[in-house]
């Protein structure tokens, strides 16, 4: 077997545990930016079209479908950021009461 | 200047990155911590594409630069204008994305290479995988967006009775599919084929399902696509894929089960509904 496929299947099952284990023990009201801000981080997908597209494929089509997932991840990722910052904004201010003008908007 | 295209940087560059993942998901785990967490996450991410363009041997400038302006464009407005009311179905939509993104690769490297030939055996099984399991995230994902937004009546859609065995005839033909793909030198349709598959099931076990349980299946397909993205590192070789995709398919799985768990619901009653099991009934038991 391909060494470098035996590594990362090793990188692959730690990197499980490693999740198991960050997200074993959380509020409950946090469940809902973990799971913005966890789907942020998938789109790390958008490095595979980069580098697909990156390194040369032939034909108009395929360019066509690998722009269109250059730019799904770049909204994956864009976007589940800046979502997840609005979700956790709300627990900033919620002492000071200042989350009822975000929650309106 | 040829060290700056040296894989062992981009390598290291990478370790970075997913160390940066890594500590901003810890640092979310608690309210005061977890808004600074998000960014450095998002600093972790901006890091493994720039050390990604960094790679020797990239070109197509003018085709990534207008990927990335577009996705922007389109995602900064998405994001700041979204009701906080909507969030769960745009999380839902962003995630669909990620995974619409990776069956759309799986595809066209399938195109490009001639159905996988002269490719390992371990790339093609995963780069399969990533995009039989992306497109049913895709599809699922739309429904449960579209479901939240009440562009679909919330109240379960079935089949009805050919549910099951209909369900049952995608999964064993996209399976066939990416065994026949395996094999090599499969024609174009096989591909599509799998797609399609894979786009029906994640259709029809999501369209069953109502409204109050959306976020929990919501979170399940992020677990998904965060698989898929997992399998397409190891096909690509890629270690920022792996580890980024795999935290988010374990932390996703464990974060399904606690807000099942929450709302008083069991993961397989939801699921179960969604292949023919009986009609759920949402807060029946809660």
């Amino acid at each position: 077997m391909d060494p470098g496929l035996v590594q990362n299947l090793a990188v692959l099952v730690l990197a499980g545990f490693l999740g198991f284990v960050v997200i074993s023990k959380v509020p409950n009201t946090l469940h809902t930016p973990l799971m913005s801000g966890t789907n942020a981080i998938h789109g790390v997908v958008v490095l595979a079209a980069l580098v697909v597209l990156g390194l040369g494929v032939e034909g108009v089509f395929n360019k066509v479908l690998l722009v269109v997932a250059i730019i799904f991840g770049t909204i994956n990722v864009v976007g589940g950021f800046l979502v997840t910052d609005r979700m956790l904004a709300m627990f900033k201010h919620k002492p000071a009461g200042g989350a009822d003008k975000e929650a309106d908007r | 200047m040829s060290w700056l295209h040296d894989m062992a940087l981009i390598n290291s560059l990478y370790i970075v990155a997913f160390a940066l993942f890594i500590y901003g998901l810890m640092q979310m785990r608690g309210p005061r911590t977890a808004v600074a967490g998000n960014w450095v996450a998002a600093a972790g991410m901006g890091l493994a594409v720039a050390a990604t363009l960094l790679i020797e041997g990239m070109g197509n400038w003018l085709l990534i630069g207008l990927g990335i302006a577009i996705g922007t464009v389109i995602s900064i407005p998405a994001a700041y204008r979204v009701k906080m009311t909507a969030m769960p179905q745009m999380v839902a939509l962003f995630n669909g994305l990620g995974g619409g993104a990776i069956a759309l690769i799986s595809w066209a490297q399938f195109r490009d290479t001639a159905g996988y030939a002269h490719e390992p055996v371990h790339a093609v099984i995963a780069s399969l995988f990533a995009a039989l399991v992306g497109s049913i995230s895709f599809w699922g994902s739309l429904v449960a967006y579209a479901k939240l937004q009440e562009l679909l009546p919330g109240r379960p859609m079935t089949l009805g009775r050919a549910q099951q065995p209909v369900n049952l005839a995608m999964i064993v033909a996209a399976v066939a599919a990416a065994i026949v793909i395996t094999t090599g030198g499969a024609s174009g349709w096989w591909m599509i084929a799998l797609l399609a598959a894979a786009a029906v099931v994640g259709l029809i076990v999501v369209l069953p399902i109502g409204g109050a349980d959306m976020p929990v299946v919501i979170s399940l397909l992020n677990a998904l696509t965060g698989l898929s993205a997992a399998a397409k590192g190891i096909a690509l070789d890629n270690t920022a894929l792996i580890v980024a995709g795999m935290i988010v398919g374990a932390s996703g799985s464990i974060l399904t089960s606690l807000m099942a768990q929450a709302m008083n619901r069991s993961i397989p009653a939801i699921i179960a509904g969604g292949f023919g099991g009986g009609t759920t009934t949402p807060s029946s038991s809660g």
